[in-house]
């Protein structure tokens, strides 16, 4: 579900739908609430298989948000360490087999491929930035964090993570927009 | 002859992969501040407000900056009149790492081979150049190089008739080609000369340099701000948003090199530039 706050800022509950993510454009600030999925290069390794034989995933990919990020160590007492987000054009090879089963949120930072993108349009998702290098500031919008699959992968597995005002951008929506190509364009000198 | 015993280089890596980890030298900070006062982007400005909320956050809480904590690179100048006891001086740092990157709650982000890719566990190993110098003490510099820049780094073997002129195109070619992905705002280090693995050495090297100050060659000192000034006109800004503060600085290290080479490198680091050092 998708929502607009007094000011102006997205609200993103997943799961999201085909319309929910139509509403969403390159350069749009949200804040996301609810569960939300971690998996980097390691996970998506273990479950491209998975996909090409059509056997479950360890947790449901349709409507969801996948963050590309592996946390530092929680201090005792701390709900998660660090926690930024990590390059995405390193998972392109795997994301558009994702968004056909049903994906709908990717969150990183750094460009994506042109057929990751291609895909963006064709399956309707859409693709967040968060800010890199501040996983300080970003862990306080964690509220609860459990391993899901893979824990032997430690920092690289599936977590399943509570948020609560979690903030990003829209850097890729499904209609093409692209912040980073946007942005570029209008500050080169 | 001067003794340094391997558990007091332990305990020294160890404070200094915690401390590099949970905050930003001062030279960082000063240079976010210096980027508000010029930065013209709205969400450029938004993002380096964060980031220095962000660096306040890891230093009072004692959290890493950046989730990615970092291959520890490692350069010791280990004056000719010290003599390491207790065990090798390898071997003293890696445990260094070790307790530094378990006991100070640090990611661990290294595996034991690239190709199956098992972690191990604590960090271990650094990446570790050594110099033997004058004099009877020992020069300890680590720094916590995040692997997303690091990926962005390049070299290019250009031919002494591309001479300054191909250096500053190809300094702004890996700026512009690591865009976003490297997290700028960045700096870029780069090594001129020498041979390949020379020019890759030089370029870590000078990251290691105050940010801020000047090139001490006058001629390198203009070099770094044409470029500079040309990379901050590329219009990525900060996380690539858009923005006049792509890069913090250029850094340029220079060594003799062979009649016809004139090789390049550019270690490509992100604003999570996490770097200390200590004398024993």
């Amino acid at each position: 579900m998708i929502t607009t706050a007094a000011d102006g800022v997205k609200e993103v509950t997943p799961p999201l739908s085909d319309v929910d993510v139509e509403s969403l454009k390159a350069g749009d600030r949200v804040r996301i609430t609810g569960v939300i999925f971690t998996a980097r290069d390691a996970a998506h390794g273990r479950l491209l298989p998975l996909i090409e034989a059509g056997r479950p995933l360890p947790f449901d990919v349709r409507g969801q948000i996948i963050y590309y990020t592996g946390p530092s160590p929680a201090r005792p007492g701390e709900v998660v360490g660090s926690i930024g987000p990590t390059t995405g054009g390193r998972m392109d090879k795997f994301t558009p087999a994702l968004l056909e089963l049903g994906l709908k949120g990717t969150m990183g930072k750094g460009a994506r491929s042109q057929p990751v993108k291609d895909a963006f349009m064709k399956f309707k998702g859409v693709y967040f930035g968060a800010i890199g290098g501040a996983g300080a500031v970003l862990s306080r919008f964690v509220r609860k964090v459990d391993i899901v699959a893979y824990e032997d992968l430690g920092t690289e597995a599936i977590r399943r993570i509570e948020v609560e005002s979690f903030p990003a951008i829209v850097i890729n929506d499904c209609h093409g927009g692209d912040l980073y190509q946007e942005g570029m364009t209008q500050y080169a000198r | 002859m001067r003794e340094i015993h391997t558990s007091a280089i332990a305990d020294a890596v160890k404070k200094l992969c915690i401390e590099a980890n949970h905050g930003l030298e001062p030279d960082m900070l000063r240079a976010f501040d210096r980027a508000l006062g010029t930065e013209r982007s709205p969400a450029g400005r938004h993002v380096l407000q964060i980031l220095k909320e962000n660096a306040e956050l890891a230093w009072t809480k004692k959290i890493p900056y950046c989730q990615d904590t970092g291959f520890v690179i490692c350069f010791i100048e280990l004056g000719q009149d010290v003599h390491v006891t207790g065990g090798s001086l390898s071997d003293a740092i890696n445990e260094g790492v070790r307790q530094g990157y378990t006991e100070g709650y640090l990611r661990a982000s290294i595996v034991r081979s690239p190709f199956d890719r098992v972690n191990t566990g604590d960090n271990t190993p650094a990446v570790i150049h050594m110099d033997v110098v004058p004099g009877a003490t020992m020069k300890i510099m680590i720094m916590a190089k995040g692997g997303g820049c690091e990926n962005r780094s390049k070299y290019k073997m250009l031919t002494p008739a591309e001479g300054v002129e191909g250096v500053k195109e190809w300094i702004l070619e890996c700026i512009r080609t690591a865009g976003p992905d490297a997290c700028p705002p960045l700096i870029a280090g780069v090594g001129v000369g020498g041979t390949f693995e020379k020019a890759a050495l030089l370029s870590k090297r000078a990251l290691f340099r105050e940010l801020g100050t000047p090139n001490p060659d006058a001629a390198m000192d203009a070099l770094e701000q044409e470029v500079l000034g040309r990379a901050n006109r590329l219009g990525i800004g900060p996380q690539g948003y858009g923005g006049d503060t792509t890069a913090f600085g250029i850094h340029i290290l220079t060594y003799p090199c062979h009649i016809t080479s004139l090789p390049v490198a550019v270690t490509i680091e992100c604003h999570a530039h996490r770097h200390k050092e200590v004398t024993l």
